[in-house]
């Protein structure tokens, strides 16, 4: 009996290792390949530990193109997406959650409904609405959906934390003469601080992430995002292999680091998303 | 009388505060999905004034005129069979070991989500890597193990198996619902069946799999959904190749908008995938009745 739990518990360990290996070997290889020189890289049996540890690859890879520019750029659209997103999609999700009006639950089944159509739906149009209107290669087509709305995702993530606040608090406040505005401001938002910094970090990682978006609006290589500058790094150093891996660690390297600081919230966020679906 | 001002206000306000959203929904949503339908029967290159040419943007895709189209077809539902469910089981098996009482299972869980927060275009640049065939670690690794190399991303046979792993290592998000479906499991189902002497394989059978058909439901429609608009990897790592092995649907869609300039064909293109979708989630939905088990749920 002991000896069959032995073998179990071995079992379990091995397939979390293996799985746990597969998970953090490639981002291994990737800062270990940044770090090393052309030869170096190529070595075969493989050597894990650069020696020495070339950090010039990084100051090479980031002045072969205006890197700094590019950062700047995405910098701007993260900044003003997640400002957008956390402002109007709060706003919107404490009306779904504790307001009550006409047509309410109509919009809020359209919207969570919206998240059902493939992006590629509504990529043409909307991207034809707006070189009429003359505005890509700017960053505005980027930010702007964010004000408004934010994403059904995000508004349905919120509306959940939101739905968890007891009622009577509220609705004390409102006999008590509070406007809806005061409400929200006062006992709403500082009680669902943590969901705030969950959309928050989602929003963050979504807009810093993003390739498509950019890909389609910006042509011009002044505007470029990360993402892009990237891409176009590929096209023009494919063989340079300790420089591209340099480069994709500059860009992974802001996301982990948020990650990691925003960690708890990022596991509560999910789990939310995934209940009683 | 006092009652129905209060109300009335509600109404307003509530319209007000969810105003964004609404706006959002007009424009950025039904707006566009108007649109594009009206694009999708016309003759549209973006900058022409749109023609009225009825359905033979449809006609033209569906009769193989336009040949990629039942390619890329066949190519994006190929990985949708090889990349959802390996996805669903690879996550699901990890998520019932880390919901024992493992060593080190905050860590674990970190680090079987870390991959999925990757930017895309890093993932793509870490794989080229990985997987190239004379000097990338894969090949090495397999050649250590005495197993022949492959070519990977490279070669048509194995480009779409080899993007459906990739996908593998980015399935952190799903473990982590399936954990949280599995810690809502009331534990005296499983003390039930303990008391009645059955095995580990009777409580995973008659309760975990039974309990988790919800999340496992949840999570094969979002799997599909998004499964069937792979695009970047498409774009980054092998630009639809090679031989056209790899052209992933809204590739193809996004060569006909932003390539080719033919915006109305790429409506009609993109509203084919839209009916895809719905029909596939409606199927999903339909014969779910048959195994998703919900809580109270007397039927069953």
């Amino acid at each position: 009996m002991r000896r069959k739990g032995w073998i179990e518990n071995g079992l379990v360990y091995l397939v979390l290792l293996a799985g746990g290996t597969f998970s953090l070997l490639p981002l291994i290889w990737l800062v270990r390949s940044s770090l090393m020189d052309m030869g170096q890289i190529f070595e075969m049996p493989p050597v894990w530990i650069p020696k020495p540890f070339r950090l010039s690859n990084f100051s090479e890879a980031l002045t072969i193109l205006p890197f700094g520019k590019y950062f700047v750029n995405t910098s701007i659209i993260v900044l003003f997406t997640m400002i957008g997103v956390i402002v109007t999609c709060s706003l919107s999700a404490y009306s779904f959650a504790r307001m009550k009006w006409r047509g309410r639950d109509l919009i809020f089944g359209l919207l969570l409904s919206s998240m059902m159509l493939p992006y590629a739906v509504t990529l043409i149009p909307t991207f034809v609405g707006w070189s009429k209107l003359g505005l890509t290669n700017t960053f505005i087509p980027l930010i702007a959906p964010a004000w408004f709305g934010g994403g059904a995702f995000n508004i349905f993530l919120l509306r959940q934390f939101y739905l968890s606040i007891p009622r009577e608090l509220d609705e004390a406040a409102y006999v008590d003469g509070a406007s809806h505005w005061r409400i929200f401001i006062s006992i709403i938002m500082p009680l669902t601080k943590p969901a705030l910094i969950v959309v928050g970090l989602f929003t963050f990682l979504a807009s810093w992430n993003d390739f498509l978006g950019p890909l389609v609006y910006l042509n011009s290589e002044s505007k470029y995002t990360l993402a892009l500058g990237l891409q176009q790094f590929k096209g023009m150093y494919a063989a340079e292999w300790h420089l591209m891996m340099a480069a994709a660690t500059v860009v992974l390297a802001p996301a982990i680091i948020v990650f990691f600081i925003g960690q708890k919230y990022f596991v509560e966020g999910i789990t939310l998303t995934g209940i009683k679906a | 009388m006092k009652q129905k001002r209060v109300s009335f206000k509600n109404e307003w306000n509530g319209i007000l505060f969810a105003l964004p959203a609404i706006l959002g929904l007009l424009i950025f949503t039904l707006g566009p999905m108007l649109y594009s339908l009206y694009m999708s029967f016309t003759d549209y290159s973006g900058s022409n004034v749109p023609t009225f040419v009825g359905l033979d943007n449809y006609t033209r895709i569906f009769s193989g005129e336009d040949q990629y189209f039942y390619k890329s077809l066949r190519v994006t539902v190929y990985f949708v069979i090889l990349s959802v469910p390996s996805g669903i089981i690879y996550s699901f098996l990890l998520a019932l070991l880390l919901n024992r009482d493992v060593k080190g299972k905050a860590i674990f869980r970190t680090i079987f989500y870390l991959p999925s927060i990757v930017p895309i275009i890093a993932i793509s640049f870490i794989w080229l890597w990985l997987l190239n065939p004379d000097l990338g670690l894969a090949n090495e690794l397999l050649g250590a193990l005495g197993f022949p190399g492959s070519q990977w991303i490279f070669g048509e046979k194995s480009v779409v198996p080899s993007l459906a792993m990739m996908n593998l290592w980015t399935t952190g998000g799903t473990m982590i619902i399936f954990l949280a479906g599995l810690q809502d499991i009331p534990r005296s189902l499983y003390e039930a069946i303990e008391i009645d002497g059955g095995s580990r394989f009777d409580k995973l059978w008659a309760i975990t799999v039974p309990m988790m058909t919800p999340t496992i439901f949840f999570n094969l429609i979002i799997g599909i959904i998004n499964g069937f608009q792979i695009f970047a990897q498409a774009h980054v790592m092998t630009n639809g190749g090679p031989n056209n092995a790899s052209l992933f649907y809204v590739f193809y869609l996004y060569r006909e908008a932003f390539q080719f300039s033919r915006m109305g064909s790429a409506s009609a293109i993109a509203w084919v995938l839209f009916i895809i979708i719905m029909a596939l989630t409606f199927i999903v939905f339909k014969t779910s009745r048959k195994w998703v088990y919900y809580e109270g749920d007397g039927s069953r």
